[in-house]
């Protein structure tokens, strides 16, 4: 894909920001709101397309490498997969930090309540994990997508 | 109107009538029966679990499991396009 | 038969979804009538877990009454990514389909002379 005009690029520029900081709220506010790691996932990568689609992919890829997004999206799959092995003493998935005090570890008061960040055990660490992965796997997605259909377009081996 | 045309008619017909049939006595639309799980975990997921949202409390600690093979998933989808657009990316 | 229209609506949508798999040629119009089958099931899903006049499960700042279920939630937030995954690679096939046989009609190419 190739650039888009300057009034795209500034635009996009601008909204960038925003973009990140309601995608990793929805991320961190998980346990608490609608949404979670996968939902606040989304919308971080359609941030990240949107200034993908703006500069053309072969800019974004000087930024963003191919490599990089792999090695985020397996620390996000072994810290999920390890958070679920941490449970292990009473069972896999067991939730080890809930209800213990320290570390997410409160107890909310039963029924509606406002609401507090520092509860609900390991399912922050989960959220936190799944969003990196789904943020690193769309991207990625995307970027090679966006790469590929550069290539179709100078000919490359259309041989039919 | 050719003879794959009238079979995928007929095939599309039969389906949609079943189909449809199923939905017509299906029970009444917003009265659940059998929900015994739902409630359990409804009244426990902040004494159990400390999160105030019952439904990431289900997705990531009542039925860890199948969040686990969708991210296995996901991954094999995201290694499966790489892998088909490998040749025009790295050359 | 009035109470069931949101049933209703899920066997259109896949009736919709099925008749774009098997009439369409383009491959990109099968795959969109993929897509529509896949949020016809996940409306089915939701569907079936609601409770007329209750609220979302969710309890911060939660008005009293009854919940909906929240398991169907769950396992269709599960469905709603598996799709994006399967999406992915059937457009990835398209394109190196596309690439192999210079047409994207299921019923020419080069294979199929």
């Amino acid at each position: 894909m190739s650039e888009m005009s300057k009034i795209v690029r500034s635009i996009s520029n601008l909204l960038l920001p925003f973009i990140l900081i309601y995608g990793f709220y929805i991320i961190l506010h998980g346990h608490l709101t609608p949404g979670g790691g996968f939902q606040g996932g989304a919308v971080v990568a359609s941030g990240l397309v949107m200034v993908l689609v703006a500069y053309g992919s072969e800019r974004f890829a000087s930024w963003v490498k191919e490599k990089h997004l792999s090695v985020l999206e397996s620390i996000g799959a072994l810290g999920f997969i390890s958070l679920a092995f941490l449970g292990l003493s009473t069972a896999f998935f067991y939730n080890f930090l809930a209800g213990k005090g320290g570390l997410f570890g409160d107890i909310p008061p039963e029924g509606s309540n406002p609401g507090a960040l520092n509860t609900a055990g390991t399912l922050p660490l989960m959220n936190l994990a799944v969003g990196l992965k789904v943020i690193a796997g769309l991207a990625s997605i995307v970027l090679v997508m966006g790469l590929a259909s550069h290539y179709f377009k100078q000919g490359g081996e259309n041989d039919t | 109107m050719s003879k794959r045309d009238l079979v995928g008619v007929i095939s599309l017909l039969i389906l949609v009538g079943f189909l449809g049939l199923g939905a017509a006595s299906m029970r009444e639309f917003g009265v659940v029966d059998r929900a015994y799980m739902d409630d359990y975990i409804i009244s426990h997921s902040q004494d159990e679990v400390g999160a105030n949202n019952a439904v990431t409390s289900v997705v990531f600690d009542y039925r860890g499991f199948d969040t686990l093979g969708e991210a296995t998933i996901l991954f094999a989808a995201v290694v499966g396009v790489i892998v088909i657009f490998r040749r025009e990316v790295h050359e | 038969m009035i109470h069931n229209i949101p049933y209703l609506a899920v066997v259109a949508l896949v009736a919709i979804g099925f008749w774009a798999m098997i009439f369409r040629k383009n491959l990109i119009k099968v795959i969109i009538g993929i897509a529509i089958i896949e949020s016809g099931v996940n409306f089915f899903l939701v569907a079936l877990g609601y409770r007329s006049g209750a609220y979302a499960p969710i309890y911060t700042h939660a008005p009293s009454g009854q919940m909906v279920l929240p398991v169907p939630q769950a396992l269709t937030l599960t469905s709603i990514v598996i799709g994006v995954a399967v999406l992915a690679l059937m457009l990835s096939l398209a394109v190196q389909i596309y690439k192999k046989q210079g047409t994207l009609d299921t019923r020419k190419g080069v294979l199929k002379k």
